[in-house]
């Protein structure tokens, strides 16, 4: 009884019947979590989901783990107070393009520059959903579709991944809910990275958006490596047409709280010591 | 004109292009986001020449509102639920500032847990703020509140913000006869806003929400918004007398349906104040003197209006679409509060919590709670409050908790979930 069993991805989910449109890309990310969670062999009992509020933000409690449905733009928060009191914990935060960029962008930008052991998957389709269908942070200015603003909203569209690199996110990656299985590969990276692991998917909504659909002809894989030096990323993030999937940039950086254990270099107390020696 | 089939929301819509307001800032919330939609579909098509203007959060949209307001335009906005929450800090600011407009709020039960259908613990949390507030019990009072909530907002002896309430889902989507106000009437009724000194003028600088510090300067100011609110009583009546003879619809601080000779009224408001309106009908029927209380005005509280209404009743069932957790009923505190010393007041008040996230009262839990305190004004003796709630709905949540215990149990590695803490150590 004590010898571990190796989970596969089906185990991870809780039977619970997600209420997402047929079509709705966060199946993917969904499927995409529990392969991850599988393929890390990462124990249910060890792992939180947490979310805000929005169709994305339901994800949880499909999931067997813990999980928290939050409160509208505050995942973030949340997820980044429980991984500070129980370092111990697998934290993944969650949630779409509206909770992550508008109402709770404060907090996204402060968890990017904290940079807490956790990862934060936005599931962004450009579009409020759960109101059915109005012009988030990220929906093109010319997006013609809702009722609330015919003309399209008019304003620029954030781009996630500049502003996660420029609040001094370390790990930034994109996926594409049509690549189920590149998702799966990022997110157990993104789990196993220490530090704040951003991932953007690009996670379509057929119902309000079905435009989206040409996503599939329009995403790109990156074949370099992850870039490293944030002046490089931040022109790829700046003139980028927001498709390209893969890791896009890794950097090692110290995470909040900070180790209370310090990381001391061999023979540096020796050199101290002769420093000091009369 | 004849009535025109419209939803809660619509009609809401409808209060605003009749008020001809200048901007609206807004953002979208179950079950509101038709009244905004509606707006920007006017908007674009000009129907409504204002301005409309999307914002990332409802604290935005409330800074936003209050805002423009400060300027000397007429404002409109709406939202609901967790969305008036996170306002919150605003609501009180604005309201602080003395700049009128007008706040529709759809009501809609808070977390946790999460729900989407309507009680009122989201209203009567702005109840403090200084924003007023007109609680509507079905579509064509929503319209009509609407208007009737700029005249008093922009009042000059009120100057404060006004917010418009209505029940989510069981008005917000329901469709209902509404008579349209005609547009030259409304022009007639609800001027043009005359801001006075609310400005913001070029070559006339000045500064708006200074911070004071100390208490004495604050509690002058706080008392005189509470002073103004006072004022809105009287000034109520007057535009509901007005609002009366222009459009011919009662829409006083309170509405009393066969209070005149009855000995038990039912107290409550929204709409699920119709469903006691029918029950007080039956239970005439049935030769018994029963009548209705609602106030439409919450905010200031009408207490000698309320009074007024109820002497020389013998017993009151208030009916609480709330729950301020640790005290009980909100109605049934200001209720006594309002009632506590006067000469002919009520001997008894009964308290029921029912209608929490939208559930359902019955026809036979008005007959009940009619019942109930008509025993307690015989006997003397008022019973403890009470949730409405079946024995039919406990066993139902009962069989649901005792299968996700069983669950628990199966799948939790540890075991022993439905156990109580420790007992899973001792066998």
């Amino acid at each position: 009884m004590t010898e571990a069993i190796r989970l596969k991805a089906k185990d991870y989910k809780s039977g619970v019947k997600p209420i997402w449109c047929p079509g709705c890309g966060h199946f993917s990310v969904f499927n995409a979590i529990t392969k991850a969670m599988a393929a890390l062999g990462i124990n249910k009992d060890d792992t939180v989901m947490v979310s805000g509020i929005g169709c994305s933000s339901r994800l949880p409690a499909y999931v067997d783990s813990y999980g928290f449905h939050g409160v509208h733009g505050r995942g973030l928060a949340i997820a980044q107070g429980l991984k500070v009191a129980r370092p111990d914990l697998t934290v993944l935060a969650m949630g779409g393009d509206g909770d992550g960029f508008s109402i709770g962008g404060n907090h996204f930008i402060h968890a990017c520059r904290r940079n807490v052991d956790m990862t934060y998957i936005a599931m962004d389709n450009e579009v409020y959903g759960m109101t059915k269908g109005q012009a988030s942070p990220t929906t093109p200015m010319d997006w013609d579709h809702s009722k609330l603003t015919p003309h399209g909203p008019g304003v620029r569209p954030f781009k996630p991944a500049a502003l996660a690199l420029a609040s001094g996110a370390p790990w930034i990656a994109r996926a594409y809910s049509g690549n189920p299985n590149q998702m799966a590969k990022l997110i157990a990276e993104a789990i196993e990275f220490r530090g704040f692991s951003f991932l953007h998917v690009m996670s379509q909504c057929i119902t309000f958006c079905p435009e989206q659909t040409d996503w599939k002809s329009i995403v790109h894989e990156r074949e370099e490596p992850a870039l490293s030096d944030a002046d490089e990323a931040a022109k790829l993030f700046l003139h980028e047409d927001g498709f390209q999937t893969g890791l896009l940039y890794s950097e090692q950086r110290s995470t909040w709280p900070p180790d209370s254990a310090v990381q001391i270099e061999e023979g540096a107390v020796d050199q101290l010591a002769a420093a000091f020696r009369v | 004109m004849a009535p025109t089939l419209l939803t809660g929301n619509v009609a809401a819509a409808w209060g605003a292009r009749l008020a001809r307001v200048d901007y609206v800032p807004a953002f979208p919330i179950t079950p509101q986001t038709e009244i905004i939609e509606t707006l920007g579909a006017w908007v674009d098509s000009g129907d409504m020449p204002g301005r409309m203007v999307t914002l990332e959060s409802e604290h935005s949209m409330l800074t936003a509102a209050g805002a423009a307001a400060a300027t000397g335009v007429r404002v409109f906005s709406a939202t609901s639920s967790q969305g008036l929450l996170h306002a919150m800090e605003m609501i009180y600011t604005v309201a602080g500032w003395r700049a009128p407009f007008v706040l529709v709020n759809v009501s809609r039960g808070l977390a946790s847990p999460i729900t989407l259908e309507a009680d009122h613990n989201d209203v009567l949390a702005a109840r403090d703020s200084g924003f007023l507030q007109i609680h509507c019990a079905d579509c064509q009072e929503v319209v009509d509140g609407v208007l009737l909530a700029y005249r008093l907002a922009e009042d000059p002896a009120v100057r404060l913000p006004v917010m418009v309430n209505l029940d989510g889902f069981y008005l917000s989507f329901t469709r209902e006869p509404v008579n349209l106000p005609d547009p030259a009437e409304v022009a007639q009724f609800l001027q043009p806003f005359d801001p006075g000194a609310i400005r913001f003028a070029a070559s006339a600088p000045e500064s708006q929400a200074v911070a004071v510090l100390g208490g004495s300067p604050y509690s002058y100011f706080r008392y005189e918004t509470h002073l103004a609110a006072q004022n809105a009583v009287s000034v109520y009546g007057d535009i509901a007398g007005e609002f009366r003879e222009r459009f011919g619809r009662e829409r006083g601080a309170v509405e009393a349906y066969q209070t005149e000779d009855a000995e038990v009224v039912f107290f409550m408001m929204g709409s699920f104040a119709t469903k006691a309106r029918e029950a007080v009908d039956r239970l005439r029927e049935a030769g018994q003197r029963v009548g209705l209380l609602r106030p439409r005005l919450l905010r200031p509280y009408p207490a000698d209006i309320i009074a007024g209404a109820l002497e020389g009743v013998s017993g009151v069932a208030v009916i609480d679409q709330n729950l301020s957790v640790g005290q009980g009923g909100v109605l049934h505190t200001e209720l006594s509060a309002a009632l506590y010393g006067r000469e002919g007041a009520p001997a008894v008040l009964t308290s029921f919590i029912g209608g929490l996230g939208g559930r359902e009262i019955s026809p036979e839990e008005f007959y009940q709670m009619a019942a109930v305190t008509r025993q307690a004004v015989e006997t003397g003796v008022t019973p403890p409050p009470r949730l409405l709630y079946t024995e039919t709905e406990l066993r139902e949540i009962r069989k649901l908790q005792s299968v996700a215990l069983v669950e628990r149990d199966e799948t939790s590695p540890r075991g022993g979930a439905g156990k109580p803490p420790g007992e899973e150590d001792k066998q």
